[in-house]
């Protein structure tokens, strides 16, 4: 994720001071992974040394630093252009766990338990995550949707692999 | 093994065959009051199958299921009727509303199952369908109400006699996403608030992440991943 | 290219109603059966004008006597014939005795040689009921030797019980026993053909047969339309891979049009079979050859084109308000409200049509073939137009119930169309059943006629040839097993004349016993005679009856000669009063013991022996029956009935009968075909609400609702409908008004019998559905 674009995009809705922008970064993309003060501003400064923030005003007293960011016409530019092209889709080859798998087949181990182990597993995180949606805002929704929607697709992709136990053992046997 | 302590259905060493086919081979359950299980498994693995002889609609040749400290094998079809229109409820993939009656009529039938007035029935049909968010639809008959909707109404039909159990088979297994997780969402909800045991039967994750446990069924076998662990 | 794309897409739907797996093949079936006993029932009303054809033809090859016989001197070439018919146990036995005058006579049709005195042929029933244990009586009755058999040729129908038998000195009686004639051949000689059929039992010919062919036409209509609600969603998949709604439209024709082929088919056979095993079956007295069963060419070919026609139209004019969308089939939005204008119009027009002939029974003027059968079945097809209209207005008001009433009733609310569809048939037939049997008890008593014997005096009269002595006569019958009283009464007449007199009076001749049975008597010894006290006042009378008048006993009529017995009026006549319950009403005039008459007198009698039974022996009747024939063949032997029926009329309502049956016996197989279907089609949902508890009853009783409220409906529709048909039928033939209700009260039972029968035969498949396997999706 881009931490600068992000931050961008919030500061469109209007200026914000440094702690602000992190707080609203935290609330609504950061339950995993708050954001330090430090990565906020090495971040602001890197964006105001390329002309897409300015400094809107320093607040007297206080915290350390309390300059508030607005962003630019060329920031506005730069979020549009980066919201406009796609991501490139990324590719987990699920290595850690298909190596696993590949390996209880040839010890001879059973591999079902190992995917019903994991499957369990996985639905511990989206027990988590559901629960999180459930009691969140539109956004946590959208963002444990997303989690979910991923944790599903590794989930799909153990049952199927589970469907394939018997034909993945014949495989590897050779 | 024995089921365990303070379970409100619990079953073990079922086995059923249709024919040639074996549908359960050994398998066992045990659910909580309050609790929400969930019955997962590739399709033709038996789940359907375990539910229905929870539900007790459906004999098992061998084992036994428990409910309530009752062994449900020693009942005549009669009370296996009665503790189904009293004590559980139902939900289906497919709503499997009665065509000819509106909706508020549907959620009301159970009731009238076991004699309550008509109008008492309706009233509590329509509270439960306000809590369910498809009071509105009252006057409608399930023709001319959406899939989510009528799924809802069935929600509401399954829950109106204040059941402690409710046997859910595939119950969004027809909608998208989004009327998915409502129904299942309104249905633990209402499960929740009266303490009604879920038992459900899903092959989707997300569906089956309402739960609090899952119970994997494969080959006519059951593991329950929580004690396994 | 439209006549190959009609062709193509035709045989598309056959080919869908052929093989569509399982499912497909049990629609097609059930459809086929349907229209196939509807054809059979159309093709036996076909061959009804072929069965009375072929059955009047046979009466009239053998026809042995003519109304106004010719007299014919006796030859070489000629036979005289006697009829003796008789009876076994109410089975009517045509019976003849047959004498040659010649060495080459005609031999009666179905035999290969005229018996020989003492010799019988039989016909292959009555061979069999000789042979058949238990039946002494019959063989101590006909103890001739039986030669050989009567052929198929000489019999109407494979179970009629008739013999020739032999015998010799038959001459004697021609001219005395209207019975016995002599003949030149078998066979209609004098061109007679048999009267014509009264204008009333025509009409009623025409009813039983309009009222029986228009639910079997329904019927046609209803089985077409099984699986109705399968086929439009296969319809609308083809929708989805490109039809367009013309090509689903022929399509479906073409699905109809293979169900009613196969259903022609089916019927063929059905009839076939059916004709084959009609030999062996006697309904109401009447059995038929199978080779009676040709349908009318001209109406089976009619059979084979309108079944499959009318298949077509129906299915598409059941079609008419659907639009089938590649997605789905929708019914054109809510159907409006039912208007009762237009359907009202049918039965108005019936009764329209039927006005202008009320009264003409009266003056025995002509019905209007084509007026009557258009009204009457204006009227019967406008039952099938009011009921929709009548079920959806009164299941709209039903209110409350039970839980299975609610299910019923929603249901009904929902496809009031279907639910009337399902009972038309039966109404339309009880409707028409109800109107003709009232017509029938008014009619009844026009053809039943009094007879004016009282079987509370007699039950049996055994009528003597010329020649048999009286007294003997009645002395052997009186001994008879079974006979407690025998009465001996003979009548001839005396008058001024000795041949060809104008004025008679009549005689009664019997000892003092039996003379009492008539009159009441003060005193009586043998040689007394009396007088009716009813007989005195014509001066014609008065002339015959002048103490010491000579006259002639029996007198001559040119070709009929009589005794000619020179009598006296006896001096002495005390009037005596007719007894109220004389054996019969025309017992009347001289009254004389047989001392008072010349022996001469006493030889041209016509003699009576009334017998009272002791009803408590079994065979009584058969036992005089017996007897009387041992006394002599010609002897005339007959049961008395307060009253006889024309016996027309009752082969017409005997039709009536064994049609409604059949009628009715169909209708409540595609009743119960209809609703097996609805139950599949519903198999999801039965399981769904078993499982969340509801009880087979209640389910059971729904079901039970969903057919009984329909029918109830239906039921008094029909018996508005068909008292009114009725009414107008009686006031057509001009029969006193006259609502008889227990046929009434019968036919709609009958009705209601056929719902309850098929919701009976539905409970087993119905309680195999609810099981909860039904929940399985696999």
């Amino acid at each position: 994720m881009s931490i600068g674009h992000t931050l961008l995009g919030l500061l469109e809705s209007g200026p914000r001071h440094g702690y602000d922008l992190k707080r609203a970064f935290d609330e609504k993309f950061g339950h995993d992974r708050p954001l330090h003060y430090g990565q906020v501003y090495s971040t602001m400064s890197r964006l105001l040394k390329n002309g897409l923030v300015e400094v809107d005003g320093i607040e007297a007293g206080g915290g350390p630093e309390r300059k508030r960011y607005a962003i630019t016409d060329a920031g506005i530019t730069d979020v549009e252009k980066w919201l406009a092209t796609p991501e490139k889709p990324e590719e987990y080859l699920q290595s850690t766990l298909y190596t696993k798998v590949v390996l209880a087949l040839l010890t001879h181990r059973d591999a079902a338990d190992i995917l019903d182990s994991q499957r369990s597993e996985h639905l511990r995180s989206m027990r988590i995550l559901t629960d999180r949606k459930r009691h969140g805002d539109l956004a946590d929704q959208l963002v444990c949707d997303h989690a979910l929607f991923h944790l599903e697709a590794d989930l799909r992709w153990l049952e199927l692999t589970a469907a394939r136990l018997d034909k993945l053992r014949t495989e590897v046997a050779r | 093994m024995t089921a365990p302590a303070g379970s409100l259905l619990a079953a073990e060493g079922l086995r059923k065959t249709y024919g040639p086919t074996v549908a359960l081979d050994g398998a066992e359950f045990s659910i909580h009051a309050g609790e929400v299980v969930a019955l997962m498994g590739p399709s033709g693995s038996g789940k359907s199958t375990l539910l229905h002889c929870l539900a007790g609609i459906v004999t098992p040749d061998a084992g036994s299921i428990v409910y309530a400290g009752r062994e449900m094998s020693g009942m005549t079809d009669a009370e296996r009727s009665a503790l189904r229109r009293s004590e559980f409820g139902f939900v289906f993939q497919f709503g499997q509303l009665v065509p000819e009656l509106t909706c508020v009529e549907n959620v009301a039938l159970p009731l009238r199952l076991s004699g309550t007035p008509r109008k008492e029935a309706e009233k509590t049909g329509r509270d439960w369908m306000a809590r369910l968010e498809v009071d509105e639809l009252a006057k409608k008959r399930p023709g001319e109400v959406s899939g989510g909707q009528g799924q809802r109404v069935a929600v509401a039909r399954a829950l109106v006699t204040g059941p402690r159990v409710v046997f859910a088979d595939e119950p969004t297994g027809a909608l998208d996403s989004l009327n998915g997780e409502r129904v299942m969402e309104l249905l633990t909800d209402a499960a929740r608030s009266t303490n009604a045991a879920v038992v459900l039967v899903t092959h989707e994750a997300r569906v089956a992440a309402y739960s609090d446990r899952e119970i994997v069924v494969r080959d006519g076998k059951s593991r329950d991943m929580e004690r396994a662990v | 290219m439209s006549a190959r794309r009609w062709a193509g897409d035709l045989a598309m739907g056959a080919r869908f109603a052929l093989t569509g797996g399982r499912e497909g093949w049990i629609r097609a079936l059930l459809t086929a059966v349907g229209v196939g006993l509807g054809v059979a029932l159309l093709l036996l009303t076909a061959a009804v004008p072929d069965i009375l054809d072929a059955r009047h033809a046979k009466e009239d090859v053998r026809q042995d006597f003519s109304l106004t016989p010719p007299k014919i001197p006796a030859a070489d070439d000629t036979i005289v014939v006697a009829h003796v018919n008789t009876s076994w146990h109410g089975a009517d036995i045509r019976a003849r005795l047959v004498a040659p005058d010649g060495a080459h006579p005609p031999v009666p049709v179905g035999i290969d040689r005229v018996p020989a005195p003492g010799e019988m042929y039989v016909s292959p029933a009555l061979d069999k009921l000789l042979k058949a244990p238990g039946n002494g009586l019959l063989r101590e009755r006909l103890p001739a030797k039986v030669v050989g058999t009567i052929g198929e040729r000489g019999l109407i129908g494979p179970t009629e019980l008739a013999y020739y038998l032999g015998e010799r000195g038959l001459d004697r009686q021609i001219g005395h026993d209207p019975g016995v004639g002599r003949i030149k051949r078998f066979g209609n000689v004098s061109g007679e053909s048999s009267e014509g059929l009264d204008p009333v039992l025509l009409l009623l010919v025409l009813l039983v047969f309009v009222v029986l062919l228009a639910p079997v036409g329904i019927f046609i209509a209803t089985a077409v339309r099984f699986g109705g609600e399968r086929r439009d969603r296969r319809l609308a998949a083809l929708r989805l891979v490109g039809c367009d709604g013309r090509m689903v439209r022929r399509i479906a024709a073409g699905e109809a049009l293979a169900g009613a082929v196969l259903g022609l088919v089916l019927g063929t056979g059905f009839f076939v079979l059916g004709s084959q095993a009609a030999a062996t079956v006697e309904l109401f007295g009447v059995s038929v050859f199978p080779d009676y069963l040709n349908p009318t060419p001209a109406l089976a070919t009619l059979v084979a084109v309108a079944v499959p026609a009318a298949a077509v139209l129906v299915t598409l004019f059941a079609l008419r308000r659907v639009v089938i969308e590649p997605l789905g089939v929708v019914r054109t939005a809510r159907p409006t409200r039912r208007r009762l204008w237009w359907r009202l119009l049918l039965p108005v027009g019936g009764l329209a049509m039927l006005a202008p002939m009320i009264g003409q029974g009266a003056d025995n003027g002509n019905f209007n073939q084509y007026l009557v059968t258009g009204g009457v079945l204006a009227l019967l097809v406008g039952v099938t137009a009011l009921l929709p209209w009548v079920v959806e207005r009164t299941v709209g008001r039903l209110g409350d119930g039970a839980v299975s009433w609610q299910l019923a009733v929603r249901r009904l609310q929902l496809s009031s169309g279907t639910a009337a569809r399902m009972v038309n048939g039966v109404a339309v037939a009880v409707a028409g059943a109800i109107a003709l049997q009232m017509l029938f008890a008014g009619v009844q008593a026009d053809f039943t006629k009094n007879t004016g014997q009282d079987p509370n005096r007699a039950q049996m009269e055994v009528d003597l040839p010329d020649g048999v002595q009286v007294a003997a006569a009645g002395a052997k019958l009186e001994g008879t097993t079974g006979v407690r009283a025998a009465v001996a009464l003979s009548r001839t007449e005396y008058s001024a004349k000795r041949l060809d007199p104008d004025n008679s009076m009549q005689l009664i001749v019997g000892d003092c016993a039996a003379l009492r049975e008539v009159a009441t008597l003060p005193s009586c010894r043998d040689g007394d005679a009396f007088l009716s006290a009813d007989w005195s006042d014509e001066p014609a009378a008065r002339k015959l009856l002048a103490p010491g008048r000579a006259v002639w006993v029996d007198p001559s009529y040119s070709g009929s000669p009589g005794a000619e017995a020179p009598w006296t009026v006896p001096a002495k006549l005390p009037k005596v009063a007719t007894r109220k319950d004389a054996l019969s009403t025309d017992l009347s005039g001289v009254l004389v013991t047989p001392s008072a008459l010349p022996a001469k007198a006493l030889t041209g009698l016509r003699a009576s022996v009334y017998l009272r039974l002791d009803q408590a022996v079994p065979e009584a009747e058969e036992q005089v029956r017996t007897a009387a024939m041992g006394i002599d063949p010609l002897a005339y032997t007959w049961t008395w009935e307060a009253t006889t029926r024309d016996e027309k009329f009752d082969t017409i309502r005997t039709g009536l009968f064994v049609g409604a049956a059949a009628v009715l016996a169909l209708i409540g197989a595609s009743l119960l075909v209809s609703q097996l279907e609805q139950l599949r089609e519903r198999r999801k949902l039965l399981s769904a609400l078993i499982a969340f508890g509801t009880r087979r009853r209640t389910l059971t009783l729904s079901v039970l609702w969903q057919t009984a409220i329909p029918i109830t409906l239906g039921l008094l529709l029909a018996t508005a409908v068909g008292l009114t048909l009725g009414g107008v039928l009686m006031k057509m033939t001009a029969v006193p008004l006259r609502v008889d209700w227990p046929s009434v009260l019968s036919m709609t039972g009958i009705g209601a019998g056929i719902v309850v029968a098929v919701t009976l035969l539905s409970l087993p498949p119905l309680l195999r559905l609810m099981r909860p396997d039904g929940l399985r999706t696999e």
